[in-house]
């Protein structure tokens, strides 16, 4: 179980306040207007940021001071999630030994992985050399190898076309499947969240709302929300 | 989060690099002051030493600039094929040894060159290259390419609707001069004048090769007569003293004045001119560029031609000292990088230390060269010490290009890739060698390349310390030159042009390779 707990950020004039829990194995999307601080609060939860007060919590234990590898989260970012000089299956491995010093049972993984999101025969192509689908499939197979309780995605659709972007989070809602890991989504699209995440959390107004149901907060959005949706 | 992605850089490394080369510069420098404290009060032949710097410097700005603003302008109005390629070409004189130019503007200007051979089957008196005007044309030649980029610059910083809008209004061209041009020229023309006014004070091998004589002895060529043939070290450091005095208050007023301007980056735009499609003025420009280019290539035309017909019959002597050059050459390079990456990563967190990597521009090779023979002169036998020695200035003066390439794709390639090797736990070795490296290989080839040129044509501290037991390539032609082998030299010349180049061109050939995205 991840826990926010009194979690407060101040930068300036930028404010943020987070007080929730979510389940293991949920799967969650953060949505609000741009600015509100959806992508700062992930940032904190995966340790590139320090809360100004509060902790954060995975399963019982306090990670806010820890540093982003020992957090037991992975991430992908909106871009630069490939090294642009690694081949895809060096890519994926840094997943498994950031040192890329890959044993036998490292590369059978990394193998394993870029088979399970469908680039067989990618592997040794570099990432200037594929789409951007494919380059996604390569961080998801990445955060595969990666085995973190906790997975993090920082609208890393977002440079999508709509037929490209409904078949990743589909994979991402298999690969969940397969993992029972939590999953945290930042996305200012709502039609994402209705798609893989049964529960949302609203950042808006200085404050991230505990998650709730993703169906009944879109059908009846308070007015924040309904401010951002514009409807 | 900054905090951490600039991790990466960690500061012991970057500080111990820059301490060395704050005490490279800085401790000749003291040694200079210190022993001009003995050296007495500057003489006449001081002063006439100055006044000349003065105004060599002041000329060959003046006349690199004023040739430079038609040339550039005929870049900027005009697009035809071969345009990319004379741009390159116009930061080649960078890397070009000083030496080779020389013997190049001798084979052309000299006494027994195409210019005399012309003018004397005319009827016509001849001219002479030596003294002032030698100075003055060396240095245009080297820095006419220089002002015209900078200039160029200027011209295509003009936003292209600025020129439309000219167009639609039905501007003249002596209207879009006026409105458009001249506020842009003078905003960019001290700076262009300052920077080649700085580079000139420093002049040495020019001075020595056409200058020479009483009316024409540069400063820094001062230092080097009163140190070789009077061996005054008071004398010298007194000179140094004052040439240290000049070079840092020009380094100060160029800087001043300076716009921020690169390698020229993006120099290859054109743009097309409606006010200047008159047929008189297509003309000029086609006239300009010509002369410009002819002024450039045919010096260079005439080493490979007098040079060539001598490479075979080289003496020993020069493909020993073409060794010697290659290995300076080898350990400057090693050198400047094994400095430049420390200091860039630290500068990441501390920007001040790439001023301290600045340092070296202000600094002049002589004054260093003395200081460090002061320094070394009680302990040990500096001209043993000669070759590690050049290799040392040439890498604490390549060090600010070098820092110049790498720090600002350093700063893209953490802010790109920092809290990716954060979030997968990378350490700090292996956020060198996975991150850093792999995206700098560009940057560290084209600096290798530039370190590498510059060194093996330097003639400098080379000519203070080395005994006549030992030169490098350059130094090699210059005792040929006064041996009056100009043959010879120019085969080694032609020799030292193509190692000069070649290096440069497979050290940034081999940054290039295999580089993706």
């Amino acid at each position: 179980m991840l826990t926010l707990e009194a979690v407060e950020i101040r930068q300036g004039a930028f404010h943020l306040a987070a007080d929730f829990s979510v389940e293991t194995g949920a799967r969650v999307a953060m949505i609000g207007p741009s600015g509100a601080g959806k992508s700062t609060l992930l940032d904190v939860i995966a340790g590139f940021l320090q809360p100004t007060a509060g902790r954060v919590l995975l399963d019982g234990l306090d990670i806010t001071a820890l540093p982003p590898a020992q957090r037991g989260c992975a991430i992908v970012f909106q871009d630069n999630n490939l090294l642009p000089h690694f081949t895809v299956a060096q890519n994926i491995g840094l997943g498994a030994r950031p040192d890329l010093r890959l044993d036998r049972a490292d590369r059978q993984r990394v193998a394993h992985a870029i088979e399970r999101v469908g680039l067989t025969g990618f592997e040794a192509r570099k990432p200037g050399q594929l789409s951007g689908g494919q380059q996604v499939r390569v961080a998801l197979a990445r955060v595969l190898v990666q085995r973190q309780p906790l997975v993090l995605l920082d609208e890393p659709f977002a440079a999508l076309g709509p037929a490209l972007k409904t078949e990743m989070l589909g994979l991402v809602d298999e690969l969940m499947d397969e993992t029972g890991a939590t999953l945290l989504m930042v996305s200012h699209d709502p039609a994402d969240a209705r798609r893989i995440a049964p529960r949302t959390v609203l950042v808006a107004d200085g404050r991230a709302e505990p998650p709730c149901d993703t169906g009944a907060l879109l059908a009846d959005p308070p007015p924040a929300l309904r401010r951002y949706l514009g409807s | 989060m900054a905090a951490r992605a600039v991790a990466i850089a960690r500061g012991a490394p970057g500080h111990v690099a820059a301490a060395l080369v704050a005490a490279v510069i800085l401790a000749p420098v003291a040694a200079v002051l210190w022993r001009a404290g003995g050296g007495g009060w500057p003489g006449p032949a001081d002063w006439a030493a100055l006044r000349f710097t003065l105004t060599q410097a002041a000329l060959s700005a003046l006349i690199s600039v004023a040739l430079a603003i038609p040339a550039a302008r005929a870049l900027a109005r005009r697009r035809f094929a071969g345009r990319r390629l004379l741009i390159t070409a116009l930061g080649a004189p960078f890397i070009l040894p000083v030496i080779v130019a020389v013997l190049g503007l001798l084979a052309v200007f000299g006494r027994g060159g195409l210019v005399n051979a012309g003018l004397d089957a005319l009827g016509l008196p001849g001219i002479r290259i030596y003294g002032l005007h030698g100075v003055v044309l060396a240095h245009v030649f080297f820095n006419l390419p220089l002002a015209t980029r900078i200039i160029l610059q200027g011209w295509q910083s003009i936003p292209a609707e600025r020129f439309r809008l000219a167009a639609s209004l039905g501007m003249t061209p002596t209207d879009v001069m006026r409105h458009l041009e001249w506020p842009m020229l003078r905003a960019m023309l001290p700076g262009a004048l300052m920077v080649i006014f700085a580079i000139c004070l420093s002049s040495f091998a020019v001075a020595l090769t056409l200058g020479g004589g009483p009316r024409a002895t540069t400063v820094e060529l001062a230092i080097y007569q009163a140190f070789r043939f009077d061996f005054d070290l008071g004398r010298a450091a007194v000179l140094a003293s004052i040439q240290l005095a000049l070079v840092t208050l020009a380094a100060l007023a160029a800087l001043r004045v300076t716009q921020a301007g690169g390698f020229g980056a993006g120099l290859d735009r054109s743009l097309r001119r409606f006010d200047a499609e008159t047929p008189a003025l297509r003309l000029l420009d086609a006239a300009v560029l010509l002369l410009v280019a002819a002024f450039l290539l045919t010096p260079m035309a005439a080493i490979v031609w007098r040079g060539g017909a001598a490479l075979a019959g080289l003496p020993v002597a020069v493909w020993r000292a073409a060794a010697v050059s290659l290995g300076v050459a080898a350990a400057s390079t090693v050198l400047t990088l094994a400095l430049a990456l420390p200091m860039a990563l630290a500068a990441l967190k501390r920007p001040w230390l790439e001023v301290v990597g600045l340092l070296g521009i202000a600094a002049s090779p002589l004054v260093i060269g003395v200081g460090l023979f002061v320094l070394i002169n009680p302990w040990a036998d500096p001209t043993a010490l000669a070759l590690p020695v050049t290799a040392l200035v040439n890498a604490v003066m390549a060090l600010p290009f070098a820092l110049r390439v790498m720090i600002p794709q350093l700063r893209d390639t953490v802010a790109d890739f920092g809290r990716l090797a954060d979030s997968l736990g990378m350490r700090a070795r292996d956020r060198l060698r996975l991150v850093i490296l792999p995206r700098l290989r560009r940057q560290i080839g084209f600096a290798a390349g530039l370190a590498a040129a510059l060194s093996i044509g330097d003639l400098g501290v080379i000519a203070l310390f080395a005994d006549p037991d030992i030169a490098t390539l350059p130094l090699q032609i210059l005792r040929l030159m006064g041996a009056y082998r100009m043959d010879a030299a120019a085969g080694a010349g032609l020799l030292l042009l193509t190692l000069s180049l070649a290096v440069f061109w497979l050290l940034d050939q081999g940054g290039r390779a295999d580089a993706d995205a």
